[in-house]
Parts: structure tokens; sequence; C-alpha cells
């Protein structure tokens, strides 16, 4: 039996707590969903694996070999890799401070803060590696396959990097603690999980535009005068390259940093966690004062409840951030747009389904804040108004939001071409709809705070919003290329009605709307 | 001249979830009156109190409020009534004079009229310093009396409490039953559940007693002592009425 308070005890209780919550995530107290989802998952792991050797078997027949050109490629695109796996444990180590639930408990216990830190640091390294493991596993699988098991080693790479990652964000939280204290952190922390998690690609997407006038990142990385101004072989810079092809130097030498600098971060932060993490609690109690003076205006019970939802989600720097962080993404899209100015119809190809897909994505993030995340739920359906008209203001409010971002930039298509413009427009306002309409469908009242549940309180609402938004971005990719093409259109566009029907079938309030 | 029509009239009203909850109950509450609806935990009282409210749909019965069905008109009825429940749900980002403002424009009442009324209401539960200060730091103590502000701020002619004062402090309690008193002296009904049975017993007018969804007693205090035919506490009586009229269902079951 473990020692209460241990370290492998700490560790037990989590890995306990959290595969109880994994489980009802998957299995919704239903045994047989349980089932479809596992099988789903191995459909879906064999269609990546699938996919990964369209891409890597024409490679590794040409014989895979360490020359300069190969570890350019593999450094730079597991450097964009990896930024999404630092993206992910910033994320994961701010909620480790700021999450309350049973910190609280366990702070205010004899217990040693210090271990539980420990545990909830290694827990993240080991979710980082999950996550990655998911992306990259068919990758190194079918490289294992096609070019030899001395590839096994990036799975090494991958461990180390996920401990790394955990370091390096553990690090930048406790310097963001020090030097702007904990009200700011979390926000702080949040966007630069998400500008470490998108600026790489889009600085690369950016470079690309400047230089080929295309968004594709690894055209950057094969070109010839990209490779020249790298270092040469003998640079420790592809250590983990040569360690993920399997020259075991590399690998022990990566392992030692990834693994020795988690540890030594450890050891550094767990004396302050305790601290830090009363200092996070203590965020919510403090005052804010409003310096403008409160004058009532008249209005309309609509524009009261507009209003509102405008005001609450200005105020909230850290819900705002996690909603508009999408808005990042339309960066390179409209660099493209401005680099391409007054040129061919093809650059309307790749700009408008992102904007179209950023349409649906943002909206489905902002009705979800508006229609679920209702903190005074009971205030408002006591309120003397039918539910139809709250629900209607509602959706104003995030489709208004949503038109004060997108229409700037319809506006600069339509100085290119009012075409696409419309389409633009027309397509953005289908996903963006349909991804309410889903939120709608699926709400169910939880505190606005609860904003990370949201994809997990409901797959199928996250899903069908996902693919909703693709199929819609697939029409405006279709349309905007012009021609007899435009005519395809259509099959996505049935395939979007079909997932609208089947969402609005499955869900509890669909038909009660 | 013709008597006015009670505050609230529950006809058969029913309730299940996977097992009854409130089970064909009858209930009247006269207008001006403060009512306490008493039971213990799990006898039905949120779900009739949610029920009345708009906030959970019936499976069976009427409910009528000042003479309005709320099957028929729920939007006439929710206008003359305020609900607080024990967990008070306001704005973390809102201060609490727009959030008077909010649901003055829910209810519609004029803009210069309901500022008035919220400076008012502040001044009374003694929130006034507090009045522009984002209501996310607030004690759960200010935070029921904002709701309770909220409550008030349309002028109902109905209030339904539940659980208003846990954990409020002495002052804070005192000055929410203080604002309670002020508002059944001019007119306005309330309907109140509560575990504090003193609380019960020196602010009712009469008092319901619930137990397995049914109401098994009812009536003043000193018709509940004839009842029971001692010279006693509300909570003894309560315990008493309980365990009888939990007898008597299984009984009967």
């Amino acid at each position: 039996m473990r020692t209460p308070g241990s370290l492998t005890w700490f560790a037990g209780h989590e890995f306990r707590l959290a595969w109880r919550d994994w489980f009802a995530m998957v299995t919704a107290g239903r045994r047989t969903r349980g089932i479809v989802i596992a099988l789903f998952l191995v459909v879906l792991a064999g269609a990546f694996h699938l996919m990964a050797s369209v891409f890597i078997a024409p490679w590794a027949a040409k014989g895979i070999v360490a020359d300069k050109s190969t570890l350019v490629l593999i450094t730079g695109g597991g450097f964009l890799f990896w930024t999404v796996m630092l993206s992910q444990a910033l994320e994961s180590v701010t909620r480790a401070y700021y999450a309350r639930s049973d910190l609280d408990l366990i702070l205010s216990s004899p217990a040693s803060a210090r271990r539980l830190f420990a545990v909830r640091t290694g827990a993240t390294g080991i979710l980082t590696l999950l996550l990655s493991l998911l992306i990259a596993s068919p990758l190194v699988n079918v490289l294992v396959v096609y070019d030899g098991p001395h590839w096994l080693a990036a799975y090494g790479v991958l461990a180390a990097l996920s401990a790394l990652s955990t370091a390096l964000a553990v690090l930048i939280t406790l310097g963001l603690f020090a030097t702007l204290g904990p009200r700011r952190t979390r926000l702080v922390a949040q966007v630069v999980a998400a500008i470490v998690g998108a600026g790489f690609v889009i600085g690369i997407q950016a470079a690309a535009i400047f230089a080929y006038g295309n968004m594709s990142r690894f055209e950057i990385l094969q070109s010839d005068a990209f490779v020249d101004t790298m270092p040469d072989l003998s640079s420790p810079l592809w250590l983990p390259a040569r360690a993920a092809m399997g020259d075991l130097t590399s690998l022990i030498v990566v392992a030692v940093v990834g693994f020795g600098a988690f540890a030594a971060i450890v050891a550094l932060a767990s004396v302050s966690f305790g601290r830090f993490a009363i200092a996070a609690g203590a965020v919510s109690r403090t005052h804010v004062h409003q310096s403008r003076p409160v004058t009532f205006r008249p209005a309309t019970q609509k524009q009261t409840l507009r209003r509102k939802e405008w005001k609450l989600l200005a105020r909230d720097p850290w819900l705002l951030s996690q909603t508009l962080m999408q808005i990042l993404y339309l960066v390179p899209p409209a660099l493209l747009l401005w680099v391409n100015f007054g040129s061919e119809v093809g650059v309307f190809i790749v700009v408008v389904p992102v904007l179209v897909m950023a349409s649906g994505q943002l909206a489905g993030g902002l009705a979800w804040l508006a229609i679920s995340g209702e903190d005074a739920h009971d205030l408002v359906v006591t309120a003397p108004l039918p539910p139809r008209l709250v629900l209607e203001a509602k959706i104003e409010a995030v489709l208004g939001t949503l038109a004060v971002i997108l229409l700037p930039i319809i506006v600069l298509i339509a100085f290119n071409s009012l075409a696409m413009a419309a389409i633009t427009a027309a397509c953005a306002a289908l996903s963006a709809g349909s991804a309410t309409a889903i939120q709608l469908w699926f709400r169910t009242p939880m505190r606005r705070s609860m904003f990370r549940r949201r994809q997990v309180a409901s797959r199928m609402a996250t899903i069908s919003e996902a693919f909703v938004s693709i199929m819609w971005a697939g029409v405006a990719a279709l349309l905007a290329g012009g021609g007899w093409i435009a005519l395809m259109a259509l099959l996505p566009a049935l395939i979007a009605i079909g997932i609208l029907f089947a969402a609005w079938l499955l869900s509890p309030k669909g038909k009660a709307v | 001249m013709s008597l006015p029509a009670p505050a609230l009239e529950i006809h058969g009203l029913s309730k299940a979830f996977d097992r009854p909850v409130v089970d064909n109950l009858e209930l009247t509450v006269r207008a001006g009156e403060f009512y306490a609806l008493l039971g213990p935990n799990g006898a039905g009282k949120t779900t009739i109190l949610r029920m009345v409210a708009g906030l959970t749909p019936p499976d069976g019965g009427s409910i009528s409020i000042c003479g309005i069905d709320t099957a028929r008109d729920p939007v006439a009825a929710k206008r003359i009534v305020a609900w607080v429940s024990d967990e008070p749900m306001v704005y973390d980002r809102l201060t609490p004079l727009e959030y008077l403002e909010f649901v003055a424009g829910l209810w519609q009442i004029e803009a210069g009229e309901a500022e008035r009324r919220a400076h008012e209401l502040i001044g009374w539960l003694g929130l006034a310093p507090h009045a522009n200060e984002r209501c996310g730091g607030f004690s759960k103590g200010m935070l029921q009396k904002v709701a309770l502000a909220g409550a008030l701020v349309h002028e109902p002619q109905l209030i339904i409490l539940d659980e208003p004062l846990t954990g409020l402090d002495a002052g804070s309690a005192r000055q929410v039953k203080d604002v309670l008193k002020q508002k059944v002296a001019s007119g306005v009904t309330v309907i109140m559940t509560t575990h504090i049975l003193e609380v019960a017993e020196r602010m009712a007018e009469r008092i319901g007693v619930l137990a397995r969804g049914r109401l098994i007693a009812e009536g003043t205090l000193a018709e509940l002592r004839t009842r029971i035919g001692r010279e006693t506490t509300l909570e003894e009586i309560f315990l008493d009425l309980v365990a009888e009229g939990t007898d008597a269902q299984s009984a009967a079951a």
C-alpha cells in the first residue's frame, strides 16, 4: 500500500481522477458508446496511417539519407510541431496553478505541495506526449515500415521534447508570475500559448507568401536558398533530427537535455508552487472598480440582452482571448491577399475557405458563451419575455461580433473582386449560422468560466461544428475556383446540410427550438 | 366587494424525476402574506418553487399567480414574480448598478424610475460603497444582496425565495429580513423556504410543512401547536409533523 501523501500516492490519485474523467467523457455512461468511439478511433488511426503513407512512401523510395536537406526538413517540421507541444504545455501548466477543484483542499492539508506540483507537472508532460503521439505516431510508424526500425528512436525524441516543452512552459509561467503577478499571468500565458502555437506557423507562412507567393510551410524548408543559409552538418542544431533517425549518441544527448531540464525545473518551481497557486486563487476575490458611473439608459429587452453580452465579453479578456485567438489564423490569408492584390483568382481559393472556416469556429465559441455560458440563467428564464426573444438577442450579439471582425477583410476582398467578396460573405454567414445553430441545439446552461469544458460537454456538437465549417469552407473554395469546378460545390453543401440535419436529429434541444 | 385573487393558487401539482418529487399538491397563499414552506431535505420545496417561477415545467396540475394561469400566459405571470435562489446568480463582470440596469431592462422598467429604485435598494441593503465594484470580488452575502436587489427592482407582487439566508452573516441576514418585512408591510406576498426554523417562526404568518412532495400540515404557528397538542417551539412541531407525515405516507404506500 502506498504511503498517503507520497509521490506515488499523489500520482495514483491523479491517475484515478484523470482515468475516470476520460472514461466518463468517452462513454458518457454507456458501454456501447465507448465501443463505437473505440472503433471510430481505430478507423481514424487507419486513415491517418494511410495518409502518412501517401507522403512518406515516395520519399522513402528515393532513400532517406541524413544529408543537410533532410535534416533541415525534419528539424523545421519538428520545430513547427514542438511549438504546438509547447503551446499545449503552457495551457496545462497555467491550469495547474489556476484551476481550483481540489487544490484548496490539498494546499490546506499537511500534504506536501511540492510533491503535488511534481505529479501535476509530470501529468502535463505525459498529456503533451500523448497529444503529440496522436499526430506524430502515424508518420513514425510508416517510416518504421518503409525505412527501418531505427525510426523508433523518434518516440524517444518525442518524449524528451514533451519533457522539454513542459519545463519551458513552467519557466515561462514562473517568469510571468514574477513579473506580471497572478492577476495577469493567466491571460498573458494564454496569449503566449496561442502566439507560440500559431506564431511560428504564421511566420513561416508569411515568409513563404513573400518569397514564393503560396501558403505552404514546407515549400520554404525545401528550397535550396533556405537550406544554404542553414549551419553545416556538424551543428548541434541537427541533434534532434539525427536522434529521430536512430543515432544513439544524439538520442542520449536529446534525452539528457529534455528530461534534465524537466527535473531541474520541477525541483526549482515546486518550492514556489503553493505560494503562487494560493495567489492565483485569490485573484477572483480582488475588487475591480468601474470608473464610469452608471446611468440607466432606455432599451428594449433585446437591446438589454445584447448590451449585456457585449459588455461581459469585452470585460473578460481571458475568455475573449480564448475565442478570438482564432483570428490569428486569419493573418496569413489576409497577408496573401495583400501581397497578391489585383492579381489572379487563384489566391482566393486559398484565402476564402480559411475565412469561412475561421468564421464557423469563431461563431461556435461566441455562441457557446452567449447561449450556454449564462451565469444568471435563472434570472433570464424568469424574466417576462418569450424564450425565443432571448435566443434571438443572443444570436444577434454573436453574429454582430463576428460581422465586426470579418467586415474589414471582406471589404478588402471586395476592392479586388465583388464576386469573391459575395462568396466569402455568403459562405462565412452559412458557416457561422450553422455553428450557432448547433450550439443552440446542444445548449446546456453552464458558468462562462467552464468555457474549456464546452468541447467535452457535447462531443457531437464539437464534431458536427468542425465538420460543417470544413464543408462550407469546401463550398467556398470550389465556388472561388469558378467555371465547372463551382458546380462541384453542391456536394460539400449537401454534406453540410446533411451534417446539420443529423445534428438536429441527435440534439436534445434541436426539435424544441 | 370581491376578495383579491390569491397571490398563489396551486392545484394538483405533480412532478417526478426518477421518483415522484411533488405529488398532487394543493396550496393557496393569500395576497400580502409571508408564507414559509418547510420540509426535510428532498421534500420537494425547491422543485415546487422552481415550477412556480417557471424554471421547471410541471408534469401535471395548475399554477395561478394573482389570478394569472402560468401555463396560459407565462410572460404576464413572470412580470409580477421575482425569484431568488440560495445560489446567487449574478454576473461577475458587472457592478451591482449595472446588474440592476440589466434586470430593469428585462422587466422594461422606465430608465429614470429604475435608476431611482436601484440606488434606493442599494442603500437599503448596505451595498452603496460597492455599487461601482464588479461583483466578481464579492462575498456570498454581498452577492445574495445583489440578487435580492435584482428581485426587488421591478417591484414584484410575489417574491419567491429559496433558502435566501444560507451563508449570510448575522448583519446581512438582518438586512435581508428587514427588507422582506417592509415589502410584506407594503402588500407584497413573500414565499420562502428555509431550514432556519427560528426565521420562519418569527417572520411567517403561515407555515406549510412538506414531506415527500405533499403538504402534510399548514397554518399559523398557533394552529400548528394546537394540531400537535403541545405549547412548544417550531422546531419540535416541525420534527413531530414530519415524523407523523412520513409514517402516514409509508402506511398508505
